[in-house]
């Protein structure tokens, strides 16, 4: 992102496809990305988008009221499966969550250039899917209105909270991730707010921007701080990428609940998140390029590229499955071969081999460069696999508990309407603030694409001299 | 392009945000403050009663002790409401004719309980026996407070478990010789800290407080 730091070496040997397209220069990146939000009139998809996202949150609304009038009995949980769609939506969510981190912090420290005209969005994906996340544990509880009782805090009944509960963990984890998350997204912001507040027409629009904008000037001293606090909040969210599904895997795998008590979940957790995440990221990526035209901040090469990743994280998570699969038999134990038979044969097969379907047969067609270039098979097989990775964390939940040691405490779990209309309307939720997000704040970083036109404009010869010349942006 | 804001706003935006910080320590504090207040907890708020009855005249005056009403504070959980027939052992002689006795003649005579106000109330998950601390040197003033000053009766104390905790963490504190549990305004004849950590081996109280700090001692 720095400008000191930016590779100066525009012509790999290895011949990579631009990052951003030929021909740009410091005022068409700006234009480009600053008109969406500034001039553009609002276009009737985003409308019927918007509308269609925000009757679904209306939904979420109303399912969440009746729900604390009612409690939890509306849902179908109960002994055994007392862990429903709550916790697994709650995985699911986080895990979505992950390829924000990964894009933004570690592929910054890591100097890979393209993650610039993706990591904007990504980490705003990071931050929506995190509120959904969140959501989920606290209308999970009884009494969501006493959730502080499970923060440390001097209260009246001089209790802490159990420390040696994963439960506990995740509270923690989750709070600190969306706490660096929102701060790494907001600092990443600043410059580009000052952008939007140059450019604005309205006086509406240049004070919000100007507030928000921190009296951003763009001098010298600005940047030195602006670049050593970004490099600092990178270094603190790069553990998170590990730390939080470690700690969501260790809900499970704390407990003694055979197909649940493996020490795998950790690191496949880790996997199965960024394997999510990569393909949500795709999912919000493609159409978004399309229909806001842009084809030359986001290339083949960062498709091409998240394909790749999603492949890997693939055969990661394929691989753990494989190892569950293979330990549960190979314990001995009677409980777990019997939980990994009832995963594979019981009353909910159905889903393990429509999980494995989605996540370790459908990814295989990655291996081919045409379909990872091809941008509708691309999106379809993003598709499939949050479907999947869906799935995998409905398999765990529900097939672990819905038959442990005691026979006699067998049930089947069968989820209500009320769990529906709170899953799908958390999706509305997501999207909204998603649709809000690319009307009012820029989509990619600018000022990181601008730094990403230097190195690239020595092949664009004389136009990007020109605009050197010109001094296009006042601020910098 | 003009300025958009006027270069008081680099002093209100430093000062808002340092300001944020000790304006949200302030309001956790005031929610500290608040669910500690006698607001909440009710404590040394007094009840009005169906009857005026008052503990200052029948103890303090007249020198009954505790045990003539609170009949079963030895030997139960409860300690034990007098029945209408306790207060007219006496009443059924002296003020006979009194008007503000009416409600407990009224009482004797139709053979329905009079409906006292409850001033010590403990949530229904806390088990609480009062056998158990009059056994262990708890006296009654402990909990109590001064009932022999309480003209109406009030709750002396907040009852919350921060502060059954207090005294469960550290009885010796607290342990008074069994003989003297229930007199008001005792004094301990020696060090508080030698007599307490005595009597507690005396009483075979847990000093290792693996039952006093468990859980399901008090939540069953």
């Amino acid at each position: 992102m720095s400008q000191v730091d930016v590779p100066q070496a525009p012509h790999d040997p290895h011949h990579h496809p631009p990052v951003i397209a030929p021909g740009h220069t410091y005022a068409s990146v700006t234009d480009k990305i600053s008109t969406i939000v500034l001039t553009e009139p609002v276009s009737r998809g985003w409308i019927v988008g918007f509308a269609i996202s925000f009757l679904l949150t209306m939904m979420l609304l109303y399912a969440i009221t009746y729900l604390l009038v009612k409690g939890t009995g509306i849902w179908g949980i109960n002994v055994p499966v007392a862990w429903g769609f709550a916790i697994i939506n709650f995985v699911w969510w986080i895990g979505i969550g992950h390829a924000g981190t990964l894009i933004s912090a570690i592929l910054l420290l890591l100097h890979q250039e393209w993650r610039t005209s993706i990591n904007r969005f990504a980490e705003a994906m990071t931050l929506f899917a995190v509120a959904c996340a969140g959501l989920f544990p606290l209308i999970h509880m009884g009494r969501p209105w006493l959730f502080y009782w499970l923060l440390p805090y001097p209260n009246t009944m001089q209790l802490w909270p159990q420390f040696r509960s994963p439960l506990v963990w995740d509270v923690f984890a989750v709070s600190t991730y969306a706490t660096v998350s929102l701060l790494f997204w907001y600092v990443g912001l600043i410059p580009d707010l000052a952008t939007l507040r140059d450019r604005s027409h309205r006086r509406s629009g240049r004070l919000i921007y100007g507030a928000l904008a921190l009296g951003w000037r763009g001098s010298a001293r600005h940047w030195f701080r602006y670049q050593t606090a970004y490099l600092l909040l990178a270094a603190l969210a790069t553990p998170l990428v590990v730390s939080v599904h470690t700690v969501v895997s260790f809900d499970f795998a704390i407990s003694i609940l055979p197909g649940w008590h493996t020490t795998i979940f950790p690191p496949y957790f880790v996997a199965g998140a960024i394997y999510s995440g990569f393909a949500m990221v795709l999912t919000l990526a493609l159409p978004l390029r399309k229909f806001y035209g842009l084809e030359d901040f986001i290339t083949m090469r960062h498709i091409n590229n998240m394909a790749k990743i999603m492949l890997a994280t693939g055969l990661i998570v394929a691989y753990g499955y494989l190892m569950e699969l293979f330990i549960g038999f190979y314990s001995g134990s009677i409980f777990e071969s019997a939980a990994m038979r009832n995963r594979l044969f019981g009353p909910y097969a159905p889903f393990f081999w429509a999980l494995i379907l989605c996540n370790v047969l459908t990814p295989q067609l990655l291996w081919s460069k045409r379909i990872r270039t091809n941008v509708l098979i691309l999106f379809f097989i993003s598709l499939v696999v949050n479907a999947g990775m869906w799935l995998e964390r409905f398999v765990i939940v529900i097939t672990s508990l819905h038959r442990d040691f005691l026979p006699s405490s067998w049930a089947m779990y069968y989820p209500t309407r009320w769990d529906w209309a709170t899953y799908i309307g958390t999706i509305g939720l997501f999207l909204a603030l998603l649709f809000l997000f690319i009307r009012l704040l820029p989509m990619i970083s600018i000022f990181e694409m601008r730094e990403l036109v230097t190195p690239h404009a020595k092949s664009n010869g004389m136009q990007a001299a020109r605009s050197l010349d010109r001094g296009d942006d006042a601020h910098e | 392009m003009s300025q958009i804001f006027h270069p008081s706003t680099n002093t209100i935006s430093k000062v808002t945000l340092l300001g944020a910080v000790f304006f949200l320590a302030a309001l956790l504090w005031v929610f500290g403050v608040i669910v500690r207040s006698p607001y909440v907890t009710e404590a040394n708020v007094v009840r009005q009663q169906p009857v005026p009855f008052s503990h200052k005249h029948h103890v303090a005056g007249l020198g009954i002790e505790c045990r003539y009403c609170h009949t079963t504070v030895e030997t139960s959980a409860f300690a034990g409401m007098p029945s209408t027939k306790t207060c007219m052992t006496c009443h059924s002689q002296i003020w006979v004719d009194a008007p503000i006795l009416e409600p407990v003649r009224a009482s004797y005579r139709t053979d329905q309980s009079i409906e006292w106000t409850r001033v010590n109330d403990l949530p229904d998950f806390a088990y609480f026996n009062h056998s158990i601390h009059v056994k262990k040197g708890i006296g009654c003033e402990t909990c109590h407070g001064p009932v022999d000053d309480m003209a109406l009766a009030w709750r002396a104390n907040s009852l919350n478990m921060e502060w059954c905790l207090d005294c469960h963490r550290d009885p010796a504190r607290y342990v008074r010789p069994r003989d003297k549990v229930f007199e008001i305004g005792y004094k301990p004849a020696e060090d508080q800290r030698v007599l307490g950590e005595r009597l507690m081996k005396e009483y075979a109280i847990d000093t290792q407080r693996a039952v006093l700090m468990n859980c399901s001692t008090c939540h069953r």
